[in-house]
């Protein structure tokens, strides 16, 4: 009989509690990182954000407290409104990456010769830098030696200069951030038409579906899992566009294409940035946007949890 | 005295300087940060750096380069913890947050304890608060660079006035080409524009004024300089499109001869040469006249600093010397170096066409004074708005009293 077994032997309490402590231990480097990178620093945010500070020097001596007055700011600055609305903007039209990225895949689900170098050709620019993006884009955009233009002057339009024209250019840039981001919902696509039943698909044939009609009632609700993906990557993608933005306009032309996360940079850490402060209220702003969403994605995926284990 | 010996004798003063006692035993380790990352100013900062711990066997010199655009917002992290001992930045309010902050030492001692000879012009832009807290390496001249083969071609001359230059620009249209080449998507170019044509227009007393926000921006005097700028943007003066471009990718407007003129510093020189025009094909001037104001001239100025959290302060001012000193200086700003301007009154300038000119026009015809540049005399906050009105106001000139509103309200909450 080994000790373990033993009733009248007292068991440790590491052994007695080895259930419970094993899952935290396995949990506890994660959560300590998860903590002092994201945790903490939300509720830093806010803290900050009530102060007007230069971020040099400590902030107990060089900040000053002004209560809620970054907040009364934002509310009558023009730059942060023209941001908030361009983060609209993105969030709406980025969403075009789905249907996109699934027309994309609904096309080379195929077995044909080479179908392989196909689907790694549209799903190349998602594995290029944002940067290389954004300098292709801009090069395509030239005001002058511009492909853009070179091809409307063929159909006798144009010239225009997306990028110089402040009710184009967020248009513009977005456009560019939808070629990759279509590139990642196709290949979230082209996993899940591998996983679509074709048994499914087979009796829906019998029963005489095709056309939009297979694809809307049997296909679709089969790659509900993807489509959930592609959401969540394309809203979180949407609101975190920043290197497009810095690399293709810098925010100008005089300030028309910042997006929050891009005024928050220029606010508190650019070269001409020293308001920590209201950087860190335009920051909590984001987080309370961005919150909207994690807050449905969470619920969205307790919810899927909970049904799966009825 | 050493100090009353001047340029022959520098060199040699300096040298003694460094030789006398209180700097001969010189050890530990001196760390550097610089931003001088292009290639030639990286070079003269690497040689700099080998040259004084040459000079001192004991002493450990460690360089590091940052690049220089990056360095622009790393200064605030690179200060903060374990700060080297000596850092690049530039002259005037661009220094104020870290001041404010106590970031960089106060060598007001050295200024007045003569350890600087030679630098009492240059002083001024090192001051805030009556306290000295840097030292400057190079400056350089802002003006007019413009074609001169297309000059003479269309029968121009040099500009003396503002009458003179419109009408220049006028033949230059004519004859189917842009005036003024200029790429403000970074935005400071057009800040160059609005410097000049406000010191021309109101005299650099005002333009100070503004800079320190005792003026509002919706002041008729203020008007009358974007009137000035209007006319020349009503004429189709500028290239289009300027607001897309960088200042290196509006260089080439002028290499084609597609625009004949750039409002730009001296910096600009080398890419136009490394473009294939020769000195006969590009020429300078000043800024011409338009009001009955004395000339004030943008020439900004680079420096070095001490951190105030320094471990080796003994080197970092030793170091400070030695980059001030007359001949280092006449070494570091040559043909062979960084082509500008030395700050130290006992150096010679070097034997190339701009910089004599810009050191000729610089000491004697900017009797209204010296300004660094619109981001570095304005506070950082009422220079990225600023600027950005300044841009949009080169593109939608109708603006103007929505951007001037706009920019008054900035001042009123910047400067409290």
């Amino acid at each position: 009989m080994t000790a373990a077994t033993d009733p009248t032997i007292p068991r440790s309490w590491m052994q007695r509690n080895r259930m419970t402590i094993t899952p935290l231990l396995f949990l506890a480097p994660g959560v300590l990182f998860f903590a002092v990178y994201v945790i903490i620093p939300i509720f830093q945010s806010f803290y900050i954000s009530t102060f007007e500070w230069n971020g040099l020097g400590e902030l107990s001596e060089q900040g000053e407290y002004v209560g809620f007055r970054n907040y009364q700011e934002l509310m009558t600055d023009r730059a942060f409104e023209i941001s908030l609305w361009n983060n609209v903007k993105w969030l709406a039209l980025y969403l075009l990456a789905i249907p996109a990225g699934l027309f994309i895949a609904l096309f080379l689900n195929q077995t044909i010769m080479g179908i392989r170098i196909y689907k790694s050709l549209f799903f190349f620019p998602f594995v290029i830098s944002q940067v290389v993006v954004g300098l292709v884009f801009s090069w395509f955009y030239l005001p002058r030696e511009g492909l853009l233009n070179l091809v409307l002057g063929v159909f006798g339009a144009g010239p225009v200069n997306i990028l110089g024209d402040p009710t184009l250019a967020t248009y513009g840039i977005i456009a560019a951030g939808l070629w990759p981001q279509t590139a990642y919902c196709m290949i979230l696509y082209l996993t899940g038409l591998n996983a679509v039943d074709p048994e499914q698909v087979e009796a829906a044939r019998l029963d005489g579906a095709k056309g939009w009609k297979m694809l809307w009632y049997v296909i679709i609700p089969q790659l509900k899992p993807a489509t959930f993906i592609a959401f969540v990557v394309t809203i979180i993608g949407a609101l975190r566009s920043f290197d497009l933005i810095s690399i293709m306009t810098n925010g100008g032309p005089f300030g028309s294409t910042r997006v929050l996360s891009f005024y928050m940079f220029e606010k508190a850490l650019s070269e001409y940035g020293f308001r920590m402060g209201y950087g860190s209220a335009i920051a909590v702003v984001l987080f309370l946007i961005m919150l909207v969403f994690i807050g449905y994605f969470l619920w969205s995926m307790y919810r899927d949890e909970k049904g799966a284990r009825r | 005295m050493l100090r009353k010996f001047t340029s022959a004798a520098a060199a040699l003063a300096m040298t003694t300087a460094l030789a006398a006692p209180a700097h001969a035993d010189l050890e530990g380790t001196l760390r550097i940060m610089s931003d001088m990352s292009n290639p030639a100013p990286r070079a003269i900062m690497e040689g700099l750096a080998a040259d004084f711990g040459a000079m001192h066997p004991d002493l450990t010199v460690e360089l590091e380069i940052v690049d220089r655009e990056a360095w622009k917002s790393q200064i605030r992290n690179a200060l903060s913890a374990n700060p080297p001992d000596v850092v690049n930045w530039y002259a005037a309010n661009r220094m104020l947050p870290y001041v404010e902050s106590g970031l960089f030492m106060d060598i007001s001692d050295m200024y007045s304890g003569g350890d600087l000879p030679g630098l009492d012009a240059v002083k001024g832009a090192m001051t805030i608060d009556g306290k000295q807290w840097g030292v400057p390496y190079s400056y350089y001249q802002w003006g007019i660079y413009y074609r001169e083969d297309i000059f003479k071609e269309l029968g121009l001359a040099e500009p003396a006035t503002f009458e003179e230059e419109m009408a220049n620009c006028q033949k230059i249209l004519d004859a189917g080409k842009k005036c003024y080449s200029i790429g403000s998507k970074f935005l400071w170019t057009a800040g160059g524009w609005f410097d000049y044509l406000n010191m021309r227009t109101n005299g650099f007393d005002f333009h100070m004024e503004l800079a320190q926000g005792k003026v509002a921006w919706t002041d008729d005097r203020v008007r009358e300089t974007f009137a000035n700028w209007r006319k020349l943007i009503d004429m189709g003066a500028f290239i289009d499109d300027h607001q897309t471009y960088s200042w290196q990718e509006a260089l080439p407007f002028v290499v084609n001869g597609e625009a004949t003129a750039y409002l730009i510093g001296n910096f600009a020189v080398p890419h136009l040469r490394e473009a294939g025009l020769t000195d006969d094909q590009i020429d300078f001037y000043q800024f011409p006249k338009i009001a009955d104001v004395p000339m004030g001239e943008d020439a900004p100025t680079d420096t070095f600093h001490i951190a105030s959290g320094a471990s080796n302060v003994d080197a970092a001012k030793a170091f400070l010397q030695f980059v001030t000193s007359a001949d280092v200086q006449s070494k570091i700003n040559g043909p062979d170096g960084l082509g500008q301007l030395p700050i130290n009154a006992n150096s010679s300038v070097a034997d190339d066409e701009f910089i004599q000119q810009g050191f000729e026009m610089l000491s004697q015809n900017a009797t209204g004074g010296i300004a660094q540049f619109f981001d570095r005399d304005f506070p950082a906050e009422m220079a990225s708005i600023g600027m950005e009105g300044l841009q949009e106001f080169m593109v939608f000139p109708d603006n103007l009293d929505d951007i001037l509103g706009r920019m008054e309200q900035a001042r009123q909450r910047i400067y409290k």
